[in-house]
């Protein structure tokens, strides 16, 4: 592993609680890693599996989705159409062997601006230790057969 | 003058070659319209025909079959250079078919699994005098495109009678269809399906079976009986032949317009209708949907955002 | 995607937030870099994109450059976004062709490597610039206000707001958990700084609620239920029964005195414990509504049936007492709602080193409150329990306040309500009275006059937090006291300190249903527990969800004058939306593509809301804007992509992945 591998990682973050904590970790001045960035999308029940799977093959070595705490929910149920999601999409990856660090789902509610960092600083040492996970790079390495 | 056509299979079942062949006495009207000079499932025309020919002489080219080893690769390029139109038709061109599983796994992987320790096949030999090439066997499946630009797709495993009467019909044609089209209609299946009016507003699923784990009621909606059905997401104009049949929609006929990895939406629908707020709940659930990706990207994993597994 | 022939022309503006930004990111790299992405036409970096000649820069630019599209990277939307789509909007742009980068709470406020925040401010400007071509023209959608103001919650801050919204010509609907209101003020004798009679400037207030034309008051209720959308919500409220009817009633009390419980044997919950009432009561001799309630758990009629009933013989032809009576449900319809739920006490027994609940004569800062107050249960007189005078009391500071143990915070008013009971004791009883505290927090006005005061009177100060009280003796002239043990920083040891009374200022903390309340109103918990405001300093009693606010300590622990000062704020913010008659909605609502939607319904089950139905006879679903929420689950759920989220498009969501991918 190359020393000087930073981990990409693309946040989708729901809009009344993460994007919240992430802001008051910002009015906090809290300082945490800057390997991670934030799509901001207005619930975690509105992140489609396609988005994902997107950011792995375009080159994110993680994806975190985050979202309100269970019972929580700015929309009341969405976050739990999340977590189903999650679920299933877990085993699809691991058969596409992405390993299931690579995805997390974190529920983080507004005024946990530090768990941002926490969460952040934890999932880029994870993918540091699990390597780039080189979707771009492969497709066009692989593409090289029918080019 | 007659337009001429090719029609050719790359990595496929040849069930897209009984596809025209089931227009029954259709195919006489086709016949009838085009030259075909290229068919070699049933015709005896051979390779170097098409090369003496002049590029794009050949009015169209129906090319099925996902690309997967360097002959198909040669042979599409060949067809597209004397082609002015190229139809992907079936399942396979258009986005990799069943065949496109194979991107589980690498070359070597197939080999090993079939072969076993038997050894590799050599790839170069002479016989008598004549040298032989064996075709390379590429480490991924790939659906047309990616081998050669595709002009129309023509959806299904295979396409059913009326696509492939409509899209001889839209072809053989004016004005020709947007370039890029599918030769579908662009929703999803839903619509057409007898069962439709059984599908509760309210689903939420408890537990997925197999479609052997259940004796199925004729006139239930079926994703309402615990299969996962993937008429939702999947592009109408088949006649749901497989409902009628009792069985679950698997997805052949491919996505619409609106959506961009087939499996990926298929997935995020079906995991939302099911009960369970709760993790271990969940899981539980989902177990009775033992392989994932053969159920979500059973015809369309090369055309999928991660294309295949992780390589090492 | 585009118009004016075709091209999408985008301006990208930096700000650097005086230092904010432009100390960690390198905005001139970053405008440079912006410069020549696809569509920009325009790239600019300026101070403070927020100012008036920020917002005239763009708003120049549209005009001169023909820009139909604008990215603004600085703050975060929350701040400024509704600035500069305004600013759009003055420029002749539809508002939502605007897109925000934050790169300051999540970029320069929070990294310390300048050149990685650079690189991650650009990848997220690449993203904006992509993601915002694809913006479509929106426009709000408007929706009417309902007049009628609910306000949860009987305290002075709910009694305020409520007063000022009626006289403002509103219909308010007061709603109150206990039987009376008043809330904690009720409780108090005297209130700093000014030593002013709690009762005598609460009471008129309370008699105003109660006759004035434009509140319905109902107390010994609670909101079950809240439905509906900023302007028009259907709230459903539970009121118990108190068994007296409050029409009927007269208030004259003479069924207390005609109970057969002859002896008073309940605790009383008003005086904390500290006396006992009967089954029928009246919380306080001042209660609003001065109508007695029966308690069902302790009321022999409703443990036997067999009770001979004086009290409702004693009513007479009233016939006001009603033991059949059924709790009752009201569905009533308001515009906006003030939560002015309140703060509970600290429980004291959480710090069981202070020895509450162990040892008779440590009391707790409100229990002190009744003992002082005349209409308490000692009539004003402050005893220990077996009756005699204290001759020393000690007041510890701090209690579950500023303390990693317990609660982090400062409850704001405790070194006020201490110096103010070490005045009243000290007043009463003569006794040699100590205050043990940490720093001493007098910031109000008047505040500092009144410590002065409390120094002159000879009150001891000493500085440190008590570690405990006991009763371990260490020598005779300590027998039969209560020992404080506490360093006393400021001398520099350790002492002891014996004395009769230990008073406990315990701090304020959110209510503990305060996670339900938040939950049936669709707001935020801060992470203390206390109900989030939209922003710290300029939207103190907003909440994020439109058309719900603050007042009092259910925001934060705070003193009356500031608890008035935020109930009337929150009253004008409610008048504000109600007098401008109309709240415009966000136009992040879903809707559905009719010619591509196949009638699965799968989205019907997906809407919390019931905002998606299904129309049987075209067989396809249809969102109703109004009640649409925005939350986007409908739009992933379907599965062939016919539903469309406005603002947050698959295309517009792609774009921005590959836009912040686009170096990796």
């Amino acid at each position: 592993m190359p020393d000087d591998f930073e981990p990409r990682i693309v946040a989708f973050f729901c809009n009344w609680c993460t994007y919240l904590a992430a802001d008051l970790a910002g009015t906090s001045r809290i300082k945490y890693l800057p390997n991670a960035e934030v799509v901001r999308v207005m619930c975690s029940g509105r992140v489609d599996v396609q988005f994902v799977l997107k950011a792995f093959a375009k080159g994110a070595d993680g994806v975190l989705i985050g979202g309100c705490h269970p019972g929580d929910c700015h929309y009341q149920e969405g976050n739990y159409k999340a977590l189903r999601r999650y679920r299933l999409l877990r085993r699809l990856l691991r058969q596409m062997g992405i390993e299931d660090e690579r995805l997390r789902l974190e529920w983080i509610s507004a005024a946990e601006g530090d768990r941002v960092r926490v969460v952040i600083d934890e999932m880029v040492a994870t993918l540091k230790r699990l390597g780039p996970l080189r979707k771009a790079e492969e497709e066009r390495a692989h593409l090289t057969e029918v080019a | 003058m007659k337009p001429k056509v090719a029609f050719y299979w790359c990595a496929s079942c040849g069930g897209c070659e009984e596809a025209v062949l089931d227009l029954a006495e259709g195919v006489l009207n086709v016949v009838a319209a085009v030259d075909i000079v290229f068919w070699p499932v049933a015709l005896d025309f051979k390779e170097k025909d098409i090369s003496a020919m002049d590029d794009g002489s050949i009015a169209i080219s129906f090319i099925n079959g996902a690309v997967r080893t360097s002959h198909q690769l040669e042979m599409a390029r060949l067809l597209r250079r004397k082609s002015k139109l190229v139809v992907a038709f079936g399942a396979c061109a258009q986005l990799g078919g069943i065949p496109g599983l194979a991107n589980l796994t690498t070359a070597a992987g197939i080999l090993a699994e079939v072969y076993g320790d038997a050894g590799t096949p050599e790839l170069q030999f002479r016989d008598d005098g004549h040298a032989l090439t064996l075709p390379k066997l590429f480490d991924s499946v790939f659906a047309l495109d990616r081998a050669i630009p595709v002009d129309y797709y023509v959806p299904g495993c295979p396409p059913s009678p009326k696509i492939v009467s409509d899209m001889f019909q839209a072809l053989l044609d004016e004005p020709l269809p947007e370039p890029g089209a599918v030769l579908a209609p662009d929703h999803a299946m839903c619509d057409e399906c007898p069962r439709r009016d059984t599908r509760p507003q309210e689903l939420k699923l408890d537990r997925f079976y197999r479609v052997q784990e259940r004796m199925l009621d004729m006139d239930r909606c079926i994703l309402a009986q615990g299969l996962p059905c993937l008429g939702p997401a999947t592009r109408a104009g088949c006649g749901s032949r497989c409902i009628a049949g009792n069985m679950p929609c698997t997805g052949c006929f491919g996505p619409t317009s609106h959506m961009r990895d087939y499996g990926g939406k298929a997935l995020c629908s079906i995991a939302s209708v099911i009960e369970g707020n709760e993790t271990a709940q969940i899981d539980r659930v989902f177990e009775g949907i033992v392989d994932p990706v053969g159920t979500f990207y059973r015809y369309s994993l090369p055309s999928s955002f991660l294309e295949r597994k992780r390589l090492e | 995607m585009s118009d004016r022939n075709g091209a999408v022309r985008i301006g990208v503006y930096t700000c650097h937030c005086g230092a904010n930004i432009a100390a960690t990111v390198d905005v001139k790299a970053l405008a440079e870099f912006a410069a020549l992405l696809p569509n920009v036409v325009l790239s600019r970096d300026y101070k403070y994109m927020c100012s008036s000649p920020g917002q005239d820069l763009i708003r120049q630019d549209i005009r001169d450059h023909q820009l139909n599209r604008i990215v603004v990277a600085s703050c975060s939307p929350h701040l400024h976004e509704h600035t500069f789509r305004t600013a759009l909007k003055v420029g002749g742009l539809n508002p939502f062709y605007f897109h925000m980068v934050n790169i300051r709470e999540q970029a320069s406020w929070v990294h310390e490597n300048k050149a990685q925040a650079t690189r991650k401010a650009k990848d997220l400007v690449c993203a904006a610039v992509r993601r915002v071509a694809f913006h479509q023209p929106l426009e709000r959608g408007r929706v009417a206000i309902h007049p009628d103001v609910l306000v949860v919650g009987g305290g002075i801050a709910g009694i305020h707001a409520a007063l000022t919204l009626a006289n403002a010509g509103k219909h308010v609907f007061l709603v109150e958990r206990e039987a009376t209101i008043g809330g904690h003020m009720a409780k108090f004798d005297k209130t700093f700084p000014t030593l002013d009679c709690a009762a005598c400037i609460l009471t008129p207030k309370m008699s105003a609620v109660r006759s004035h034309p434009n509140i319905t008051l109902w107390t010994y209720s609670e909101v079950t239920k809240v439905d509906g959308y900023v302007g028009n919500y259907k709230v459903t409220v539970l009121r118990h029964p108190r068994y007296v009817d409050e029409d009927l009633c007269s208030g004259c009390l003479e069924c207390l005195e005609a109970c057969v419980c002859k002896q008073a044997k309940v605790p009383d919950d008003f005086n904390l414990g500290l006396s006992k009432r009967k089954p029928i009561y009246i919380p306080f001799p001042q209660a609003v509504p001065q109508v007695p309630v029966v308690d069902p758990e302790t009321c022999i009629q409703f443990k036997s049936g067999k009770c001979k009933t004086t009290c409702i013989a004693a009513c007479g032809d009233r016939h006001a007492i009603n033991l059949r009576a059924e709790a009752k449900v009201e569905q009533i319809e308001v515009g906006t709602a003030i939560l002015a739920t309140g703060f509970q006490t600290f429980d004291a027994r959480r710090t069981p080193y202070y020895g509450f609940g162990k040892y008779p004569n440590v009391y707790t800062a409100l229990e002190v409150e009744r003992l002082v107050n005349a209409s308490g249960p000692t009539a004003g007189e402050v005893v220990l329990r077996d009756g005699r005078l204290p001759r020393t009391v000690g007041i510890v500071h701090c209690v579950g306040s500023r303390d990693e143990n317990t609660h982090r915070w400062c409850s704001r008013v405790c070194c006020m309500y201490s110096l103010k009971l070490a005045h009243l004791i000290k007043e009463r009883t003569g006794a040699e009275v100590f205050n043990f505290y940490i720093d001493m927090r007098t910031p109000g006005k008047g505040f500092e006059e009144f410590y002065q005061k409390l120094l002159n009177e000879r009150v001891h100060f000493i500085r440190g937090r008590v570690a405990e009280v006991t009763d371990w003796v260490f020598d005779a002239s300590e027998e039969g006291k209560l020992v404080i043990r506490v360093e006393d920083t400021l001398a520099g040891f350790v002492r002891r300190i014996p004395v009769d009374m230990v008073v406990l200022a315990t701090g304020l903390e959110p209510r503990a249903d305060a996670p339900e309340v938040r939950r049936l109103f669709n707001i935020s918990c801060a992470s203390e527990g206390f109900f989030l405001e939209r922003h710290p300093k300029l939207a103190p009693v907003n909440t994020f969800t439109d058309g719900i606010f603050l007042a009092g300590c259910c925001q934060a622990p705070k003193d009356i004058p500031d608890t008035v000062a935020q109930a009337g704020a929150a009253a004008a913010e409610a008048l504000a939306l109600i007098d401008a008659g109309y709240v415009e909605t966000e136009p992040n609502t879903a809707h559905v593509m009719e010619e591509q939607c196949c009638g699965c319904k799968t989205c019907i089950s997906m809407c919390p809301y019931h905002a998606v139905s299904f129309i049987e006879d075209i067989h396809k679903s249809r969102v109703n804007e109004v009640l649409c929420k925005g939350c986007g689950t409908c739009v992933a759920a379907c599965p062939s992509g016919a539903i469309r989220q406005n603002l947050f498009e698959d295309d517009e969501i792609f774009a921005e992945i590959e836009g912040v991918l686009s170096n990796a």
